[in-house]
């Protein structure tokens, strides 16, 4: 009973031990990425970035946490989904680091581990949106819209009737599922890589 | 297009870019995706890819850049072009319409075509972030002025508009709207608050977020009503197409009826 009134209390600042050796380096090796190390953290980037506002983490303080290998940080931080690729970081960085680049290797590597937020809707839609290209080769927005809500939140449909009427009533809601036409021959392609790892397999 | 004399070809079983959202789950596999759009307009003949959305004009590019940068993406690339028995050497340019526009069909060209310039109306010039971050070539990153240049042509009166390349939210609209919402709402209230009637655009994804999400802006902070439509549509009424033609009509908000236009018959 007395644990029930007790005060609840989050380490704030981190230890050594928090870090997983090499995270850094392994993210720095994925191609575009190779520049952070040269990071002098002006923060830059994060005056710059539109977002930061709504970060745990600014895009400052990303950098910096990458380098030091804090991996359960930055791929659990709503920073690397909140970024909407502007590019606007990368083109002001003094170093010519590659920040969106950097976002984009720690958003693939949350999904990979699966270590997004649930139900949070930015990398379902991502998955999502995979996934209908990978086996449609081209995307069909209204039922990628319904895919997300479903996996994502329902109640939204309800929420955004009003956008799908005004869409219905402008003749911008389009229905029929789009595909390509050879569509073995961007399985071929893709078989290359997916199962082969890289190592090639068709 | 086929107004100012350019040939237009759509591209043989053309696939999806990736998009911002491919890139997010596996690079490699995006950068085929895209590549088998180039390796297809490589096979088509000695012509540019011309790509009027701004994320695929990035992606598209991106992957011309990766492939000539990074070996392990070029290799991985090359092998699955082959398993589809298609190759890309890098030749075909991936270009945007605002940069054929302006480059190769030139501002006096498009001047001579003009038969209903459009004086008296007030343009917002807005060119959003892929297009010229951090690939484009043919304009500046943070001022760039190839549309102020065609929209001046057409007699149009450009407002200055400082937030010209600021991010629209992007999908953040749909799936943050807090964050992607406020990001549209104030590049409209600004162009509300710089006295512009119209918002000129280059990009699909920009033109939805800045025209569909009125209700939704209005309710959450205030009022920022004003239509958003591609500088195209702009250059089609100049060159006297009918607003109908040019699908003004499937605008969430409707362009603003302007005494000088409709004295020339123009109906919104």
């Amino acid at each position: 009973m007395v644990e029930a009134h007790m005060m609840k209390i989050k380490r704030t600042i981190k230890y050594d031990a928090d870090r997983v050796g090499g995270f850094g380096r392994e993210i720095m090796s994925v191609a575009g990425c190779d520049q952070l190390p040269s990071c002098i953290q002006c923060g830059t980037c994060s005056g710059t970035c539109p977002l930061t506002i709504y970060m745990d983490f600014s895009p400052r303080q990303v950098m910096a946490l990458v380098r030091a290998d804090f991996k359960n940080e930055v791929l659990r931080s709503n920073t690397i989904w909140l970024c909407a690729s502007c590019y606007s970081c990368t083109v002001e960085c003094p170093r010519q680091i590659r920040i969106t680049d950097i976002m984009y290797a720690l958003k693939q590597r949350a999904i990979k581990e699966q270590v997004y937020p649930k139900h949070m809707p930015i990398p379902i839609l991502a998955k999502e949106f995979a996934k209908m290209v990978l086996s449609k080769g081209r995307i069909t927005e209204t039922l990628l819209v319904m895919q997300l809500f479903l996996r994502a939140n329902w109640r939204a449909v309800l929420s955004s009737w009003r956008l799908g009427l005004g869409l219905i009533t402008t003749g911008r809601f389009v229905i029929k599922p789009e595909r390509i036409e050879r569509q073995a021959e961007l399985d071929a392609m893709l078989a290359t890589i997916t199962n082969g790892n890289g190592k090639g397999k068709a | 297009m086929r107004h100012l004399g350019i040939e237009l070809t759509e591209l043989d079983d053309w696939n999806c870019c990736g998009a911002t959202a491919y890139m997010s789950v596996d690079e490699q596999e995006a950068c085929i995706l895209a590549a088998r759009n180039l390796a297809i307009a490589e096979k088509t003949g000695p012509q540019d890819l011309l790509t009027p959305c701004s994320a695929c004009y990035l992606v598209l590019n991106k992957t011309k850049h990766n492939v000539e940068d990074f070996p392990k993406i070029r290799e991985g690339v090359q092998r699955a072009l082959k398993a589809a028995n298609l190759s890309y050497s890098g030749k075909t340019a991936v270009r945007h319409p605002l940069d054929v526009l302006f480059h190769d069909v030139g501002i006096e060209a498009i001047k001579r075509k003009v038969v209903r310039p459009l004086k008296g109306l007030k343009v917002a010039p807005y060119y959003g972030c892929q297009v010229v971050r951090p690939y484009a070539t043919f304009d500046e990153a943070w001022n760039p002025t190839t549309m102020d240049g065609i929209l001046a042509a057409l007699g149009a009166e450009i407002v200055h508009y400082p937030l010209k390349t600021k991010c629209c939210g992007a999908s953040l609209t749909g799936t943050v709207p807090e964050a992607g919402l406020r990001m549209s709402y104030i590049l409209l209230k600004e162009a509300v608050r710089r006295g512009a009637d119209v918002i000129s655009t280059i990009c699909p994804l920009c033109q939805f977020n800045l025209d569909a999400y009125h209700d939704q802006i209005m309710k959450r902070w205030e009022p920022a009503r004003i239509a958003t439509v591609y500088f195209t549509q702009l250059m089609g009424l100049a060159f006297g197409l009918e607003p109908k033609q040019l699908g003004l009509h499937r605008n969430f908000v409707p362009m603003k009826r302007l005494p000088e236009l409709e004295k020339s018959e123009i109906r919104f």
